[in-house]
C-alpha cells in the first residue's frame, strides 16, 4: 500500500527526517480518523454482539424457559457433546462436504470448459451464469419444491428412466440437491478466475513433455488452479454447514440439520444458552475452515 | 488470455466439456422456467396444471401484506445499501492506503462477517437488541421494538463487510503511481481522492454495493430475528408462505423478484461493459 | 497493545454480566403493567393500529376488513405454528404484538409468567355472549385475561383411497407397525410437543398431562420411531399436504382439515376423526400482551370477534367451533350438526385438556426435541 510521499525537492532538506515522521504521524492520524466509522459500526454492531452470545453462552434456562444471567455454568457446552447433538452436527458435515464435492466434480469440467472459450463466448456463458447467482436465493431453493414433489417432473423423469415412482422432498438427498443448486455458483467463479490465469504456454510444454493431455492436466493445470479450489470449496462448505433456509424449504423436519436446530432453540425450545453455545462452536468450525483456507494460500476470497 | 489453439481439450474430452455444460445450464434454469409457467396455473394446488391464467398476480397486487413487504424490502435495503457502501470504502481505503495502530485487529475484524454463518449473526442481533431494549428501557425510559430500523442495523453490520473486501481488491489492483503523480499536481489530498483515486476505484465501489443490495434483498434469517410486526419483509414473507402452505401465488411473487433481480444484474452488467 | 483489546473485552463481558445479573432477561414486558393493573378503556374505542399474532388460516380476511372499516384502523397480523414458538418471541421481549392467541394451557403459563395485560370487561360488554360452559376454565377462571376466541378436537385426516373405507380409527395408524409401515413416508404430525407427545401418550394409555418421568420416556420413544415414517412435522401445512396427496394420514387440528374438504372437488375421498384412544380438545383464546403498544383497539377487537354475527363469520369460514352462544344462530347448519365439529357426549368423554404441566413443561420440550431427531 502507498503511503503519500514527501516531495522530493525536501530530500534535501536538513529536517528531512522529521519532516518524514510528521508526515507519517499525519498520514496514520488520516488512516485512524477513516477507519473510525466503519471500525465503531462493527464494534457496536458486531463485536458486542459476538461477546453477548458468548456470554449468553454460560447462562442458565429457567423452568420457564426464561434465560438467567447468574448462575454461570458449562451445562450448555456439555450438552453439545450429547450424541443427539452430535448426529446432528456430523449429518450437517457430511451433507455439507458431499454437496462440495458434487460442485468441484461438476464445476471444475464447467469452468475450464467456459475458460478455454474465445473470449467474447466466455463473456457470455459468464452472464449467463451470474444470472442465476444473482437472482433471490429464497426463489430459486423453493423453486425445486414443486420438482422433487410426488408426481412432479423429477417423479415423472424417473418413471420414464424405468426407475418408478420417486418423492425425494423432503429427504437428505433433496437437500443436497438444493445446497448444490443454490452455491454451485459460488465454486463455479473462483475456479474460472483460476484457470483463466493459467499460462497455458505451460500446459503446451508440458503437452511436449508428456505423453497424454490427461498427465499434462494432472501435473500442470491442476496445481496450478488449487487456489482456485480451495476458494471454490470453502464457499460452498461453509454455508453448506450452517445452512437453514434450503433445509427448511426442501428438508422437511426429519431432517434436522445445524441451522435448523439452532434456530429451534430460539424459536421453540426456548434454550438459549444452548442455542448460543451451538451457534458459538459452529461459528469456530468456520472460522478454522477459513483459517486454514488463508494458511494454504488463497489471499482473497 | 485465451488457451491457445494447441492445449485446447480436443475430441472427445471436448465433446464430454460441451455436454457437462449444456447439462450444468439446464441445472441452473430449469427450475426457474419451471417456476415461472407453474406461476400461471390456474389449479390452487401448485403440481397440478389446470390451465392458464393471471389470478395469482392479480391476488398479489391486490394483496396488502405482499405490497407492505416489497416495501419493507426496498426502504431497509436502500439504507443499508447506501451506509454499508459509505463505511465499507472508507474502511477499504484505510486499510489498503494507511498504517495506524490497531490496523491488523480491524482487518481481522473486518473479514469475520463473511465468515460466520447466517443463523449464528441471527441469534447475535436478536441479543444484542434484546439486551439494549432491556437497558435503554431500564435507564433512560425509552422502549423500541423490533423493526425496520434494527433490521436495516443488521444488514449494514455485515454489508460493510462485503463492501470493503470488493473495494480492496479493486485498490490492490491500481498503481500507485498514478496517486502519487496525483499528489505532485493538486493542491489537497481530498482533491487527489476526488479526482483520481474515486473515479479509479468506482468499479469496485459499485461492485460492492450490488453485491450489498443482493445480500439485502436475499436475506432471510438475521431478518426474521430481528423484524417485530409490520416490518417483514419480502423474501421473509415468502419465506413464510412457503411454510405454511404453497399455493402459485408464492410462483408469481418469485416471478415477479426473479424479474426484478435479473434486469438488475443485466442493467449492472451493461453499465460496466460501457465503463470499460 | 493486544492486552488493551483484551482489557476492553473483559470489561464490557463483566458490564454484560453485571447488568440484571441473577434475575431473568426482562424485555419491556416484564416491568410494564404490574398484575392488577388494567387498561382503562371505553368500548369501542381505539388508540392506533391493530397488531394481531394468530395462528396461520385462523380468521376470515373479509372479517379483518370489516373490523377495519368498522373502527378505522388497520389490522396487521404475523403468524406462529405453535404455541412455544409465540411465547419465544414474546419472552424475548420487545415482540410489538397487541393481541396473540394462545391456547388453554399456554394461558396459565402466560399468566404466570406476568405476559398478559388484565382485560377492561368495560370495553368488552359482548362477552355477555360466551356460552356458560367457557365462562370459567380452569386456566383462568375469572377470564381476567383471555376471552375464548374458537375451541376444536385434534385429530387425524386420513385419505379413504389410501386406507380404505373400514380403516382403523386409532392412533396406530401412526404409531403402530403393522399399520403405519405400508404408509411409510406419507404421514404427517403436528410440530407441537404437547399434542404430538400426547398423542404417544394416550396411544399408550397414559393420561395426556402425565407428569411421569418414565411415562414421558416411553411416548418419546415411540415418537422417535415414528419420525422415520413421516414425510414432516407441519402445524400448519398439514391439510395442504394431506389435499396435494404428499400425505395420506395427517395429524392436525379438525376446522383446518373441514375447510380444506370443503374446498375440494370430492370431498367424500377424506375424512377426519378423533382416535378411539382418546385425543385433545382445545380451547383457543385472545389474550393481550403486558406491554401491547395499542390496548384500547386489543380490546376493542376482541369485543368485535365477541359479536354475534362475527363470531358466527368467523367459524363459518374456520369450521372450527365456536364458543360464542349468541352466535349460534347464524352458524351454518352443516357445521352446527357435524359431531366432529361440535362432539357429542359420547365423544367428548373421550377427550382431554392439555393442562400446565408446571416445571415438568420444558421436559415436553426436550423430550419432543430429541424424538424429532
Amino acid at each position: 500500500m502507498a503511503q503519500l510521499t514527501v516531495p522530493p525537492e525536501a530530500e534535501t532538506l536538513p529536517a528531512t527526517a522529521e519532516l518524514e515522521r510528521a508526515a507519517e504521524r499525519a498520514a496514520s492520524r488520516r488512516g485512524l480518523l477513516l477507519s473510525l466509522p466503519g471500525f465503531a459500526y462493527l464494534f457496536l454492531f458486531f463485536a458486542l454482539p459476538l461477546v453477548i452470545v458468548f456470554v449468553y453462552s454460560f447462562a442458565t434456562r429457567s423452568s420457564t424457559g426464561r434465560t438467567i444471567l447468574g448462575d454461570w455454568n458449562l451445562r450448555s457446552y456439555a450438552r453439545l457433546l450429547d450424541p443427539f447433538v452430535l448426529q446432528i452436527a456430523w449429518r450437517s458435515f457430511s451433507v455439507a462436504a458431499v454437496a462440495t464435492v458434487i460442485c468441484l466434480v461438476v464445476g471444475y469440467p464447467f469452468a475450464y470448459y467456459i475458460a478455454t472459450r474465445r473470449p467474447a463466448v466466455r463473456y457470455t456463458l459468464l452472464v449467463l451464469v451470474m444470472i442465476p447467482f444473482w437472482s433471490n436465493f429464497l426463489v430459486r431453493t423453493y423453486a425445486w419444491r414443486v420438482l422433487l414433489g410426488s408426481g412432479g417432473p423429477v417423479s415423472r423423469l424417473t418413471e420414464l428412466l424405468g426407475l418408478g415412482q420417486t418423492r425425494l422432498l423432503f429427504t437428505s438427498t433433496a437437500v443436497m440437491i438444493g445446497l448444490v443448486y443454490g452455491f454451485l455458483p459460488f465454486m463455479v467463479l473462483p475456479l474460472y478466475a483460476s484457470i483463466e490465469r493459467v499460462d497455458f504456454d505451460l500446459v503446451e510444454a508440458a503437452r511436449d513433455l508428456y505423453a497424454s493431455g490427461w498427465q499434462a492436466f494432472r501435473r500442470v493445470t491442476w496445481p496450478l488452479t488449487r487456489p482456485g479450489v480451495i476458494a471454490g470449496s470453502i464457499l460452498v462448505f461453509i454455508p453448506s454447514f450452517g445452512a437453514y433456509v434450503t433445509p427448511e424449504i426442501l428438508g422437511g423436519s426429519r431432517t434436522t440439520m445445524l441451522g435448523s436446530f439452532i434456530v429451534r432453540q430460539f424459536l421453540s425450545a426456548r434454550d438459549w444458552p444452548f442455542g448460543s453455545s451451538l451457534s458459538f462452536v459452529v461459528m469456530t468450525v468456520m472460522l478454522v475452515a477459513a483459517l486454514i483456507y488463508f494458511r494454504t494460500g488463497g489471499k482473497t476470497l | 488470455m485465451s488457451a491457445p489453439e494447441v492445449t485446447r481439450p480436443r475430441g472427445l474430452v471436448e465433446r464430454a466439456l460441451e455436454a457437462n455444460t449444456w447439462l450444468v445450464f439446464a441445472f441452473f434454469y430449469a427450475p426457474i422456467v419451471l417456476l415461472v409457467i407453474l406461476s400461471f396455473n390456474d389449479n390452487r394446488v401448485v403440481g397440478t396444471w389446470t390451465g392458464a391464467s393471471l389470478r395469482w398476480y392479480r391476488e398479489m397486487v391486490g394483496n396488502r401484506a405482499v405490497i407492505g413487504s416489497l416495501q419493507n424490502s426496498l426502504i431497509v435495503a436502500s439504507i443499508s445499501t447506501i451506509v454499508a457502501t459509505v463505511l465499507g470504502t472508507a474502511t477499504a481505503l484505510a486499510l489498503e492506503r494507511f498504517r495506524f495502530r490497531g490496523r491488523g485487529v480491524f482487518d481481522g475484524l473486518v473479514y469475520l462477517p463473511v465468515i460466520i454463518p447466517d443463523v449464528t449473526m441471527a441469534v447475535m442481533m436478536l441479543l444484542f437488541f434484546a439486551r439494549a431494549a432491556a437497558l435503554m428501557h431500564s435507564s433512560i425510559g425509552v422502549s423500541f421494538g423490533l423493526g425496520i430500523p434494527t433490521i436495516a442495523l443488521s444488514h449494514v453490520a455485515f454489508n460493510i463487510s462485503f463492501v470493503a473486501i470488493v473495494v480492496r481488491a479493486r485498490l490492490g489492483g491500481l498503481d500507485p503511481a498514478l496517486e502519487e503523480a496525483a499528489a505532485d499536481l493538486y493542491a489537497g489530498r481530498w482533491q487527489v481522492f476526488r479526482h483520481v483515486t474515486l473515479p479509479l476505484i468506482m468499479p469496485g465501489v459499485l461492485g460492492g454495493a450490488l453485491l450489498a443490495l443482493t445480500l439485502s434483498l436475499d436475506d432471510v434469517v438475521i431478518t426474521s430475528f430481528v423484524s417485530g410486526p409490520g416490518s417483514t419483509t419480502l423474501p421473509v414473507y415468502v419465506f413464510g408462505l412457503v411454510r405454511r402452505g404453497v399455493t402459485p401465488l408464492v410462483n408469481a411473487v418469485s416471478t415477479v423478484m426473479l424479474l426484478a433481480s435479473m434486469l438488475l444484474v443485466l442493467f449492472s452488467l451493461l453499465a460496466q461493459r460501457r465503463a470499460q | 497493545m493486544r492486552t488493551r483489546w483484551i482489557t476492553l473485552l473483559a470489561l464490557l463481558t463483566l458490564m454484560a454480566a453485571a447488568c440484571n445479573s441473577g434475575s431473568p432477561i426482562e424485555g419491556p414486558a416484564g416491568d410494564t403493567p404490574a398484575e392488577g393493573d388494567a387498561a382503562a378503556c371505553e368500548e369501542g374505542e381505539t388508540d392506533g393500529d391493530l397488531l394481531l399474532y394468530n395462528w396461520s388460516e385462523y380468521i376470515d380476511p373479509e372479517l379483518v376488513e370489516a373490523f377495519e372499516s368498522e373502527h378505522g384502523v388497520t389490522l396487521t397480523e404475523d403468524f406462529y405454528p405453535s404455541n412455544e414458538e409465540m411465547l419465544a418471541r414474546v419472552q424475548s421481549g420487545a415482540s410489538g404484538y397487541d393481541v396473540v392467541v394462545p391456547s388453554d394451557y399456554m394461558v396459565s403459563i402466560m399468566i404466570e409468567e406476568e405476559l398478559l395485560l388484565p382485560l377492561d370487561r368495560d370495553a368488552i360488554p359482548n362477552w355477555e355472549n360466551i356460552s356458560d360452559q367457557f365462562l370459567a376454565p380452569p386456566y383462568d377462571p375469572d377470564l381476567e385475561f383471555s376471552m375464548p376466541y374458537q375451541w376444536g378436537t385434534t385429530g387425524l385426516g386420513v385419505n379413504l383411497d389410501a386406507v380404505g373405507e373400514d380403516y382403523e380409527p386409532s392412533w396406530g395408524l401412526v404409531f403402530d407397525a403393522d399399520l403405519a409401515d405400508e404408509h411409510a413416508g406419507r404421514i404427517s404430525m403436528l410440530d407441537d410437543p404437547r399434542e404430538t407427545l400426547g398423542a404417544a401418550l394416550v396411544y399408550l394409555g397414559y393420561s395426556i398431562n402425565s407428569t411421569s418421568e418414565d411415562e414421558l420416556a416411553e411416548a418419546a420413544e415411540l415418537v422417535a420411531e415414528a419420525t422415520g415414517r413421516l414425510a414432516a412435522y407441519s402445524s400448519d401445512q398439514y391439510s395442504d399436504l394431506l389435499m396435494a396427496g404428499e400425505t395420506v394420514i395427517a395429524h392436525g387440528y379438525s376446522g383446518g382439515f373441514f375447510a380444506a374438504y370443503d374446498e375440494a372437488e370430492n370431498p367424500d375421498q377424506w375424512d377426519y376423526f378423533v382416535p378411539a384412544e382418546g385425543g385433545t380438545i382445545w380451547t383457543d383464546n385472545m389474550a393481550i400482551l403486558g406491554d401491547a403498544p395499542h390496548p384500547c383497539t386489543a380490546h376493542t377487537f376482541i369485543n368485535f370477534i365477541l359479536d354475534a354475527e362475527n363470531g358466527a363469520a368467523l367459524t363459518n369460514w374456520t369450521y372450527y367451533a365456536s364458543p360464542n352462544a349468541a352466535a349460534e344462530e347464524n352458524i351454518i347448519s352443516e357445521i352446527l350438526e357435524d359431531p366432529a365439529i361440535y362432539p357429542d357426549d359420547e365423544l367428548m368423554a373421550n377427550l382431554q385438556f392439555i393442562e400446565d404441566t408446571g416445571d415438568f413443561e420444558i421436559q415436553y420440550q426436550d423430550h419432543f426435541s430429541r424424538a424429532k431427531g
